[in-house]
Order: structure tokens, then C-alpha cells, then sequence
């Protein structure tokens, strides 16, 4: 048992350091990670109408590029860094403390590792360089209005028509379309199969006419997803991800990289830390509540769950590390990495008593440009997307434990 | 970084719960509620020849020289079987003491009766005041060389009834003392308490009972530091077990009882709260051990401190939740006497209790987070 790096890790560590330090843009120093709504992220500067925006983007995917560090997980013939699992991890871990944006948004998390897996050499050979060179950004259309944590009952229909798919329907959440080119999505190209045997996965250029995408403004008032609907939108037959009516297990493909979360853990640490400085600096002192006492042993409550946050992390990197595929535990982490997320906000606004409901980020009254209360509202969806809490329960239940489905 | 245990630790993990499993079964563990004595001499003599109660102690000394992390391995499995005794007394308050604190020929005297299970030992820390800081040492020590004279009442002091010599923190006139004292004198007077987990915590009046310095006089705070902590994170350890052997017996429950034609660990009520309880368990293993972690391979002591307070902190409440589930799942077979399950749920609340529960170890932690 270790807690501490191998010289080989903190070697590979203090390297990763060092690219981060100088190659940075300013943009992105001191900053803590991508917003609700995508702002100060790459995905979003890279279409903004600020052309420093634009090229602190560019230069900060040029840079990782250069190392091939755009997507340190895929294998390095398709341009990936191929770095460990273990690696992966403390690039990860470095990259959060720094405030680093990652490059490549969805590209590289999602459809990448699956084009490698499923794709035919034609659909690596169009696609891959594309995501890593920052031309193209992606966004994933798989939940529906009738189709939330039932992903699998979805509606979207794509119906084949020669060498094309027409498809017609609805999804939403589809987070980040407004700043994408293409998407990749989940259709029913089979009513009549059972639900999770008529599905494909296909993927398509999001200018494709027929297709709209409508932004839902959040409780936050930020937009960070869409509706899209199809209406008789033609997508070429040779953009399906393996075979047709499979689908799904394109789509749940376990991915071999690594998913420890540990960039939660990071942020939730600093943010407390940045809190509690504040809290007994002189200038959040008067925003304080007078009866602190109610907010302290909360305030010590939520470190310490943060630190057993990190381990979960640190649990899942050194199972993959030996070899094994986490099983329940991944799960565990979402779960509990969400809702720690909730409590903290909760606490973080309690701090500030009545001070704790300003929402103006540039009010002289607003304590820390009201980031808490932002992020009690900010956090709430965390425990709903990406699997539910529910759902996390249920896996952890019934994969984790063997306990009966209902 | 890397979470697992090693080829050795499993070893002893995988010895020790074969052990336990034949050795130290159900019906032991409800008979020493029972016992007067409160463990069985022959097991006892059973664990110290599988080096257990040495673990700590060096070869030199009849121990097998492993270390804390290693302990804390093998303490997991016996909070999972529950064995009842003086183990963590006489390992941890006075074999750990004595390594700590005691001069070259205390070792030499006690180590080896202690590694051998010859001697049985306990720590008498807390006095009627309940309190783990210093200004709760109130029994008063007269010092003259190296032999002192104590005049006191200490309190939940575990196994005293059974133990050959306790070690006992006092007040002198240089500050906090700890001394050795023989329980077989005519000045030390001990009482069991009758106690939820029907473990066996005493009262011991002292009344001019003597004997020898262990350390320097007015240093016994700063000694017991160290042995506080190992001893807080040993419960830690056991807790771990306990509500991991809660948990198991609770979910294989749900698998087994029927109600409504279907086995109740299909309805996601009772799923629910077994994702919750194996979350609450690993979650106390993990920050355990990286307290236990920590103390093993001496990391800076403000880090050491603080994962020790987190660590108590965490299991302390986190275990308590593990066995509220453990008895709502099992519905009313889980209150009565003669299920397993109540045997768990009892002992959590003393070791949540020892060393300072959540609330207690929560506020060190805001403090050295400087709120």
C-alpha cells in the first residue's frame, strides 16, 4: 500500500508539470476548470468572437498536440500519447491542479476511443486526425424527451433508404451542440427487435439539413445543452459505427481508459481551501454569519469527504493499474462524487447567511462573485446526468453486490 | 500509488480469517459476553502462537517486527469475527507504549511476556471526566527517582480485571507522568462496568498503588501522542471489519428473505441502502488505511495527525450508518438476541465511542484547517 508517487510517476509527474507551467496560455492560469455553460473552455473559445479567445484555444491544443498529449489515452498509431493507465491518471491529476482546460471535449472522451474500437479503417482514417487537431469538436445525442435513465426505450428513428439513413425525432441534452460540428447519436433503425437490439450508432455533421438545434437554458440561466430534432435528415449509411441494429453495445463499450474522477476530488479540495481562506481573511469576514459554530464542523465534515473522495480515485486508478476492470466501484465514485458536490455547495452558501442568496458575480456585496450560490444551483443536475444517482445504486446493487433485479 | 495489500499482508489477512473463522465463531463470541473473564486463556495462547500479539514487537524483543500497516490487516479481521479480549489492550496500550516510551530495559522485561502472551496489559487513559485531552488527566502521581505513587480513579479502562500491569497516565508536579503499575497490589482496586458491547471496561481506584516511571516525568503527553494515535487508527481497523462482516450479513439477508413472493434485496429500498453501506465501508477502509499509511511510514506529523483525525472522524460515523442498515434491513429477527447481526451493532457504538467519536475528532480537524 502507497499513497505516494514511484520515481518513475513523479518523474512523469514533474514533466507533465513543467509542459503545463510554460506552455499554458494566460488565458487559462489560475482558472478552475471548464464552467457550467462551457465558458473559459477550449470547446467554447474556439468559436468565440474574441480572437484572443480563439487563439489561447488553438495555442493550448498546439501545445498538447506537439506531446500528443490531446488524447492521452489513445493508443499512440492513432495519434493517442498511449500513456498507462496510470499516467493517464496523474496527467489528469495535474491538469485539474492547474486549472488546464482539456482539448478535444467529447472527440476525444467518447466517439475516439469507440471509432478505435468499432470503426472501419475509412471512419478512423476521416474522423480521428480531424479530433485531434482541434477542427472538429463533437457532441453525443443519446437521451430523448422519452428516454432519460431508460436510454435504451429511445425513439429517434432512422429508416435506411439505399446508401442512406433518413431519420426523424427528437433528442435533447445534448450538451455542448451549440459549439459542435458533428454528432454522434443513438437511433432505432429496428421497432420490431427487442429495445436494445434495434439501435444504431451513427454519426453525422450537425449543418445536415433537417436538422435544428435549439438551446434550454438551464435554473442557472446558462446554456449548456440543446434540444436537436430531425426532420428527414439524410446521413450516408457508411457513417454507422459497426453493425446496424448493434448499436447500444457500440455505445456501452467499456472503455479502457481511466475514470477515477480524480479531477472532482482536485477541485472540490481547492474550492474548500479557497473558502476557508476567504472565510478568515479580513475582507470575508464581513460577510460572515455571526452563529459561525453551525458552519464549522460542516465545513470539516466535507474535507473529510473529500479525502475519501481521492481514495475512491486513487482505489480505481491502482485497480486498473494492477490489471483489473473496476467493477461497482466506478459507479460508487459517480454517486458519491455528485452528491458530495451538493452537500459542499450547501454548505458553502450557509457560510454566508443572508449573503449566501446574491447572485451578482460583479456585486461589492456578492462574497467570492457569489460562485457558492452558483454552484448550489450548478451542482443540482449532477446527481441526474450521466447516470442517475438511482441508477448508480441500482448498478452498484445489483452488478456490486448480486442482489436481485427488481 | 497503489491501494492493494502486499503478498505478506494478504498472507496474514487470509491466515488470520481461517483462524478466526474456526477459532473464534459465533457462539465463542456470546459466551465471553458471558464470561467473566471475557476471553478464553486458550485462544488467547492459540493467537500468540501465530505471533500476534509480538506483530509489533521487535524480533529482538520476541515479537515478529511487522509494522502498523500490517496490524491494522490483521485488526481488520478480528473486528470482523468479533474476538473478545484483551488483544488491542495489551497490544496497543502496553506493548505500543512501551516501544514508545519505554527505556531499554522496560523492553527487555515486558516485551517479551507481552509478544508471548505471557502478560497482559492495558492503557488507563481516561478518568471519570471522559475526556481524551491532557487537562483530563487529573490522578495525581507522586515521582521520587524512578518509582511513583498514584492516588486517582482512571475509567473505562478496557480488561483491567484480567491484566497483569496497566500503564496509567498522571498528573505529577512536572506536568503528565506515565508509569507501569502491577494490578496485583493491595493499592489498585478495579471494577468491570457493565457495557453496551458487554466488553469488559473497568473502574480502577487507585489508592497509593505503586510503580516505575515510564518516560521522563511531565513528558507523558508528548509520549502518549503516538500511542493515542495508533491505538485510535487500531480502532479504525477494527471498526472496518466489523461493518464489512455487518454489511456481508445483511446483503446475503436480502438475497434470502422473501416477502411480496420476491427476495427483498430486489426492491431498490433495501438495494439502495446496501450501495450505501458498501460505500460507507470502503469508504472507512481507504481513509484508514492511508492513516494507518501515513503513521507507518512516518510522514510529517501534521499530515499523520490530520489523517488520523480525519480517519476517526470518517469510520466513526460512517460504521454507525453501516449497522442502522444492517439492522432496518433486517427487520425484527435482526432485534433479537439470538441473530448474529445485534453482536455488530452493539460493539460499533464502543469503538465509535473509544479515542473520541466523530463530533470529537471533526472539531481537531476544523482546528487544523484553521477555522
Amino acid at each position: 500500500m502507497d499513497w505516494s508517487d514511484t520515481t518513475v510517476q513523479s518523474t512523469f509527474r514533474d514533466d507533465v508539470r513543467d509542459f503545463i507551467m510554460t506552455r499554458l496560455p494566460d488565458r487559462y492560469q489560475g482558472d478552475s476548470g471548464e464552467g457550467e455553460d462551457f465558458s473559459g473552455g477550449w470547446q467554447a473559445d474556439r468559436k468565440s468572437e474574441d480572437a484572443k479567445a480563439r487563439g489561447a484555444a488553438e495555442n493550448w491544443a498546439g501545445a498538447l498536440s506537439e506531446k500528443g498529449w490531446v488524447a492521452p489515452a489513445w493508443p499512440k498509431e492513432y495519434g493517442g500519447a498511449g500513456l498507462t493507465v496510470m499516467e493517464q491518471f496523474i496527467f489528469n491529476q495535474e491538469m485539474a491542479e492547474s486549472g488546464a482546460p482539456s482539448v478535444g471535449g467529447m472527440g476525444v472522451s467518447m466517439l475516439g476511443p469507440t471509432l478505435i474500437v468499432h470503426g472501419s479503417e475509412e471512419q478512423k482514417a476521416e474522423h480521428l486526425p480531424r479530433i485531434l487537431n482541434g477542427e472538429v469538436a463533437w457532441a453525443q445525442g443519446y437521451s430523448e424527451p422519452g428516454a432519460g435513465s431508460d436510454l435504451a426505450s429511445l425513439q429517434t428513428r432512422a429508416v435506411r433508404d439505399g446508401d442512406e439513413y433518413v431519420i426523424n425525432g427528437q433528442k435533447i441534452w445534448t450538451s455542448g451542440a451549440h459549439f459542435a460540428d458533428w454528432l454522434f447519436t443513438l437511433v432505432r433503425t429496428n421497432p420490431d427487435a427487442p429495445k436494445h437490439r434495434g439501435i444504431s450508432f451513427l454519426m453525422l455533421d450537425i449543418t445536415s439539413p433537417g436538422l435544428t438545434v435549439r438551446p434550454i437554458i438551464d435554473m442557472g440561466w446558462n446554456h449548456p445543452f440543446n434540444e436537436t430534432f430531425f426532420e428527414d435528415v439524410k446521413v450516408p449509411v457508411t457513417n454507422c459505427i459497426g453493425e446496424e441494429d448493434r448499436g447500444w453495445y457500440v455505445g456501452m463499450t467499456l472503455l479502457d481508459f481511466e475514470r477515477s474522477g480524480i479531477s472532482d476530488a482536485i477541485s472540490y479540495r481547492r474550492g474548500q481551501k479557497e473558502l476557508r481562506e476567504f472565510l478568515v481573511s479580513g475582507a470575508g469576514k464581513q460577510f460572515t454569519r455571526q452563529d459561525f459554530s453551525v458552519v464549522r464542523k460542516e465545513l470539516a465534515d466535507r474535507a473529510v469527504e473529500t479525502e475519501v473522495l481521492f481514495n475512491f480515485a486513487f482505489r480505481i486508478v491502482s485497480i486498473q493499474d494492477s490489471g483489473m476492470v473496476p467493477n461497482y466501484e466506478a459507479s460508487v465514485n459517480k454517486m458519491y462524487s455528485s452528491e458530495l458536490h451538493q452537500r459542499m455547495a450547501r454548505t458553502s452558501t450557509k457560510a454566508w447567511g443572508l449573503y449566501g442568496n446574491l447572485w451578482a458575480e460583479d456585486s461589492a456585496y456578492s462574497p467570492m462573485n457569489a460562485a457558492h450560490v452558483r454552484d448550489y444551483v450548478g451542482s443540482v443536475p449532477h446527481t441526474i446526468f450521466s447516470g442517475s444517482s438511482e441508477i448508480q445504486r441500482n448498478v452498484i446493487a445489483t452488478r456490486g453486490l448480486g442482489l436481485p433485479r427488481g | 500509488m497503489d491501494l492493494g495489500l502486499s503478498e505478506q499482508q494478504e498472507l496474514l489477512k487470509n491466515a488470520a480469517r481461517e483462524f478466526l473463522e474456526n477459532e473464534c465463531p459465533e457462539q465463542h463470541v456470546r459466551d465471553m459476553e458471558e464470561d467473566e473473564k471475557g476471553y478464553s486463556p486458550e485462544l488467547w495462547g492459540q493467537m500468540a502462537e501465530q505471533g500476534w500479539q509480538g506483530l509489533l514487537i521487535p524480533e529482538e524483543h520476541g515479537g515478529v517486527g511487522f509494522d502498523f500497516l500490517d496490524m491494522c490487516v490483521l485488526l481488520e479481521e478480528f473486528g470482523r469475527a468479533l474476538v473478545p479480549g484483551p488483544f488491542m489492550s495489551s497490544v496497543l496500550g502496553g506493548g505500543v507504549s512501551i516501544m514508545e516510551a519505554g527505556s531499554d530495559a522496560q523492553k527487555s522485561e515486558f516485551l517479551p511476556g507481552i509478544a508471548s502472551g505471557d502478560l497482559i496489559f492495558s492503557l488507563a487513559l481516561t478518568e471519570p471526566s471522559a475526556r481524551f485531552d491532557e487537562s483530563g488527566i487529573e490522578c495525581e502521581a507522586t515521582v521520587s527517582g524512578n518509582d511513583v505513587t498514584l492516588n486517582g480513579t482512571k475509567l473505562f479502562v478496557s480488561d483491567a480485571h484480567v491484566a497483569d500491569y496497566l500503564v496509567v497516565a498522571a498528573r505529577s508536579s512536572a506536568g503528565v507522568c506515565l508509569s507501569i503499575i502491577a494490578t496485583d497490589q493491595d493499592g489498585v482496586n478495579v471494577t468491570p462496568l457493565q457495557t453496551i458491547a458487554r466488553d469488559k471496561q473497568c473502574e480502577v481506584v487507585l489508592n497509593n498503588a505503586s510503580g516505575q516511571l515510564l518516560g521522563a516525568d511531565g513528558a507523558g503527553w508528548d509520549l502518549l501522542k503516538p500511542i493515542i494515535q495508533k491505538y485510535t487508527v487500531a480502532e479504525c481497523a477494527y471498526l472496518v471489519g466489523l461493518s464489512q462482516m455487518d454489511f456481508e450479513i445483511a446483503v446475503d439477508y436480502a438475497k434470502e428473505r422473501v416477502q411480496f413472493g420476491r427476495p427483498i434485496g430486489s426492491f431498490q429500498a433495501i438495494q439502495h441502502k446496501c450501495a450505501d453501506m458498501v460505500t460507507d465501508v470502503d469508504g472507512s477502509r481507504f481513509i484508514m488505511y492511508k492513516a494507518a499509511w501515513s503513521i507507518a511510514t512516518d510522514q510529517p506529523d501534521d499530515e499523520t495527525t490530520m489523517a488520523v483525525n480525519m480517519a476517526k472522524a470518517w469510520c466513526s460515523e460512517a460504521t454507525r450508518r453501516v449497522v442502522a442498515h444492517g439492522q432496518q434491513i433486517h427487520g425484527g429477527i435482526g432485534f433479537t438476541k439470538d441473530y448474529k447481526v445485534q453482536l455488530y451493532f452493539r460493539r460499533q457504538k464502543r469503538a465509535e465511542l473509544a479515542f473520541g467519536d466523530a463530533d470529537y475528532h471533526r472539531e481537531l480537524v476544523a482546528q487544523q484547517l484553521g477555522l
